[in-house]
């Protein structure tokens, strides 16, 4: 069955390929859109589900008739997790196929490898995947969320009482950018909520890792010293389901030690017996379990498109999600596809999210979201306990921070990404 | 940020206005901080359905009515009402009340409470480990009542250090409780019991202080000899993982001197093929599932053996002799299976459940032992004695022997090579896929899982000497422990970093490795 399926949407694709041969000929009444997902390598496992979604989107729009008119053209490539294949990929697109704007990218490496062929070529990134901060640049529209968008809400709620008023932290992330800039955000701000420097515990750990045992057993010791104590993960994809399966078997429960995750969703669980894990924790713009018309409606088109009642949804979807519907809007207001119509048109542009509130694109190109903390149920899914009144707008540059404290980006007034307002020049720190 | 505040006080001023109230109104609550001053109130109370009820909010079945704020429990498919007990109509409107973790340690702690009175030994004990955890001055009559009848050893001391931390935590204790109190958390002689006397660092009396620091410095020495007999398992259960993954490599590079690096690829088929046996398993025949992984050993050598056996008919065969093709043709043979295995399955993880069995952990003299691990190391043993006695004791692995060692000769007795060849690159291959057996239960079962472990069997197979089976299993063993004795100093990245670094200054040093094969063999 699981064959047969997969062989139905290779079908698929090639009829697609076969397609976009065909829609070459009229290349005049198409508009393209490139997606820049890996569908190969590591990251495979997250980025093939944008790329399907995007797929969805495009294909949803095009049966409303498409955008000023023309229909929609989805260009699908392979960067294959390989980061400078990403930059050969996005000039590719840019340059051969012509698109109007692309979607795509999921690690901070890969985001930062494209960027200055956007910048070179002057197209549209819009990147779906929450991260690091620290950047905003003309041609990157940023829909996922900001560090002010995760990771600070979700430490404040383990501060409240109903978090369980921790006072001892472990920081435990994968090493690369985007934990250690989160877990350097993070370290300031809990020094400037008054923990102490011996109640933190920064560790990180390959990619990939597997062997979780004495991590944990140190996770377990530094918890037992009296202190309500409390685990912040940034630890990556793959390394997270023997980590959980690890503080299982050692029996750290989430009425112990809660584990609050940034990178762990939906599909992740996937792969795990979730009963084990009821009550840890993650902080995330969207969960698949909140009810709203519009989230059930888009899990029912999703579940319907993948041919599979099981089929999860996830935060960096909805991202993907609300990224595309704002680029439709903006095409139609600029009433072109040029990119710097486009570009400017953006900022100002809202759309709905799926979670009942209006996500908005901001100056410094990152969005307006709400933050949700959910606990693991026994069936894959979260709950969540928690949720921010209003919705958070994205920062850019990371107010914790020596250095970005004083940057601002704004590119509707000062035309800027990086504008230091204490020397008044646009060009950084 | 006035909000926030206002809503920490809110949520501050609640359980105080609550706590007097009646408890059923507080589980029908808003917020959780009600709802948690509902369970505390519930177990004070005496009522006697407060276990049925706790153990309902427990597992989602306790409901709530909307409109009027009427509590009900599901049981099974008919619903009650939970005051009384009396059967009750289902209704679409009746919402789960919700817990969250901090309603949970409240259910924790008050369950200890009822449960102290429990007739089963088992839940009496783990009743007095809820209250040490959760040292509510609360349920002191309940565990003094508890204590005074309580015939079984074990329970008892659980339940005197329960007592003495609950003396602890508890303001106003006069200094003689509490410095009765220090012996017994003293005695207890794991980290909770160093948190509290942690915590007793700024006692007013000199004489708790000082009972409490000497209490530490005991604690601490002993903890300091646990920590390092933990690593050293750790590292052996290590050692055991990265023998499973290697020792199929001995096989095919070590004795075959093939540079196989689709070994990984091997692996992850064993954990595919798991994978299908229990989906298999799970739709016919559930009540089979604590045998899948038993199972799976047959299936998962058959399928990865067979691959392998293909891999040499239509690839290594025309390279004999020419390690850096093999080792290109290998590489793409590696990435085709990756990616048709991502085709077939999709790119997410797939969930192996593991049997009862092989989850959960045992105290053993203060060391946790995991039971996952403790299996994977006896497998590892298994399979490695097991693959030792085929090459050594039967024809089979005779003919091997012969055909590695001399092969000219070998072919002039009368031995097949080109078959030997096929049948031992199967071997290597079919262990590989036992050895994904095992990682399917501790690792991811994803198109990867393979990639995370070629690098690290080729060290353990260069390490140990190339050839030598007994040299795999001292490398492994050596690897897992150097790692693990490290990690906990410099860190999990440093110590893999300082592990390549070792491996290549004794390679410079000893090229053929710890064990190396002697004779004319080698040397030409």
């Amino acid at each position: 069955m699981k064959v047969l399926k997969t062989w139905g949407s290779a079908a698929a694709l090639a009829a697609g390929l076969a397609m976009s041969a065909v829609g070459a000929a009229r290349a005049q009444e198409t508009i393209k859109v490139g997606i820049l997902h890996s569908l190969s390598g590591t990251m495979a496992i997250s980025e093939t589900t944008l790329k399907d979604v995007m797929l969805m989107l495009i294909a949803e729009q095009n049966a409303k008739g498409g955008v000023l008119g023309k229909k929609l053209e989805p260009v699908v490539v392979d960067p294959a997790s390989n980061w400078p294949l990403f930059a050969e990929k996005a000039r590719e697109l840019i340059a051969k196929d012509k698109v109007s704007a692309v979607f795509g990218c999921w690690t901070s490496v890969s985001r930062k490898s494209v960027l200055p062929v956007f910048k070179e070529l002057n197209n549209i990134l819009f990147y779906p995947v929450q991260y690091e901060g620290e950047e905003s640049e003309r041609n990157v529209f940023y829909t996922g969320a900001a560090p002010n968008q995760q990771a600070i809400p979700a430490v404040d709620y383990l501060m409240s009482e109903d978090g369980g008023s921790t006072k001892r932290w472990v920081l435990e992330g994968t090493d690369y950018v985007y934990p250690r800039t989160t877990n350097k955000i993070l370290e300031a701000y809990l020094k400037s909520k008054g923990v102490k420097d011996e109640d933190i515990m920064i560790n990180y750990t390959p990619f990939g890792f597997s062997d979780w045992q004495t991590e944990v057993s140190k996770i377990k010791a530094f918890g037992s010293a009296g202190k309500k104590t409390a685990v912040v993960s940034t630890v990556n994809g793959d390394a997270n389901v023997p980590f959980y399966k690890e503080l299982g078997n050692q029996g750290i429960k989430a009425t112990d030690i809660p584990v609050m995750a940034f990178s762990v969703g939906e599909e992740e669980l996937a792969g795990i017996d979730t009963k084990p894990l009821v009550g840890h924790l993650a902080a995330w713009n969207y969960f698949e379990s909140i009810k709203t018309p519009e989230n059930e409606e888009f899990i029912k088109k999703w579940q319907a498109f993948k041919k599979n009642p099981k089929a999860v949804t996830n935060d960096p979807m909805e991202a993907s999600y609300i990224g595309f519907n704002m680029w439709v809007k903006a095409v139609e207001k600029a009433g072109t596809t040029d990119p710097d119509k486009v570009i400017a048109a953006l900022p100002g542009i809202e759309q709905k999210n799926l979670t009942g509130g209006t996500a908005k694109m901001l100056p410094n190109h990152h969005i307006t979201k709400p933050v949700f903390i959910g606990e693991i149920e026994g069936n894959g899914q979260f709950d969540v306990v928690w949720k921010t009144k209003e919705l958070i707008p994205g920062e850019a540059w990371s107010k914790q921070l020596e250095g970005s404290k004083d940057l601002e980006a704004d590119w509707v007034k000062l035309n800027c990404g990086n504008y230091n307002t204490t020397t008044k020049k646009c060009g950084g720190a | 940020m006035t909000r926030l505040l206002a809503l920490l006080f809110l949520l501050l001023s609640a359980p105080a206005l609550a706590q007097n109230a009646d408890p059923y109104a507080g589980l029908a609550g808003d917020g959780y901080a009600e709802i948690e001053a509902g369970v505390s109130g519930l177990a004070a109370s005496g009522d006697p359905r407060a276990g049925a009820i706790l153990a309902a909010l427990a597992d989602g079945r306790l409901l709530v009515r909307p409109a009027d704020k009427a509590l009900f429990i599901r049981q099974g498919g008919a619903v009650v009402d939970a005051r009384t007990g009396a059967a009750a109509a289902d209704a679409a409107d009746l919402k789960p009340v919700k817990a969250n973790n901090r309603v949970r340690r409240a259910i924790e702690a008050a369950r200890g409470q009822l449960d102290l009175a429990s007739p089963e030994t088992g839940r009496r004990r783990a009743a007095a480990d809820a209250v040490f955890k959760a040292r509510d001055a609360a349920a002191l009559p309940a565990l003094d009542a508890a204590l005074a009848r309580e015939k079984d050893a074990g329970v008892r001391q659980a339940m005197t250090e329960a007592r003495a931390a609950v003396l602890l935590a508890r303001p106003g204790t006069p200094e003689v409780d509490r410095l009765n109190a220090v012996p017994p958390i003293q005695a207890r002689g794991d980290g909770d019991a160093m948190g509290i006397l942690r915590g007793l660092g700024s006692d007013p009396s000199e004489a708790v202080r000082a009972a409490a620091a000497r209490g530490i410095a005991a604690i601490e020495t002993r903890l300091a000899i646990v920590g390092a007999l933990q690593n050293v398992w750790y590292g052996v259960s290590l050692g055991s993982v990265l023998l499973l993954a290697a020792i199929g490599l001995a096989i095919t590079f070590g004795v075959m001197g093939v540079i196989n690096m689709a070994h990984g690829e091997m692996v992850m088929l064993g954990a595919y093929t798991t994978y299908l046996v229990q989906e298999l398993i799970r739709a016919k025949m559930p009540g089979l599932f604590g045998w899948s992984l038993a199972i799976s050993i047959p299936c998962a050598f058959l399928v990865a053996g067979l691959v392998g056996v293909l891999i040499e008919r239509f690839v290594i065969r025309f390279l004999y002799g020419r390690p850096l093709e093999t080792l290109l043709a290998t590489f793409g043979v590696s990435l085709v299976l990756q990616q048709a295995v991502r085709s077939l399955f999709g790119p997410t993880n797939r969930e192996v459940g593991a049997p009862a069995f092989m989850s959960g952990a045992f105290d053993f003299y203060g060391l946790s032992v995991t039971w996952g691990r403790l299996w994977i190391i006896v497998f590892a043993m298994a399979v490695f004695f097991g693959l030792l006695f085929v090459l050594r004791k039967t024809a089979f692995g005779l003919k091997t022997r012969a055909v590695t060692q001399n092969r000219r000769m070998a072919a002039a007795m009368g031995i097949r090579t080109p078959y030997v060849d096929a049948l031992t690159f199967g071997l290597g291959s079919g262990i590989a896929g036992i050895a994904g057996v095992a990682l399917s239960q501790i690792d991811n079962v994803s198109p990867n899982l393979g990639q995370g472990y070629i690098i690290d069997s080729f060290l353990v197979v260069v390490f140990g000497g190339v050839g030598n089976l007994w040299g795999t299993l001292v490398a492994a063993l050596t690897l897992g422990v150097v790692n693990k004795l490290a990690e906990p100093y410099v860190g999990a990245v440093l110590a893999k970093i300082g592990l390549l670094v070792f491996i290549i200054l004794f390679i410079q040093k000893r090229p053929r490795g710890l064990f190396a094969l002697k004779g004319r063999a080698v040397e030409s």
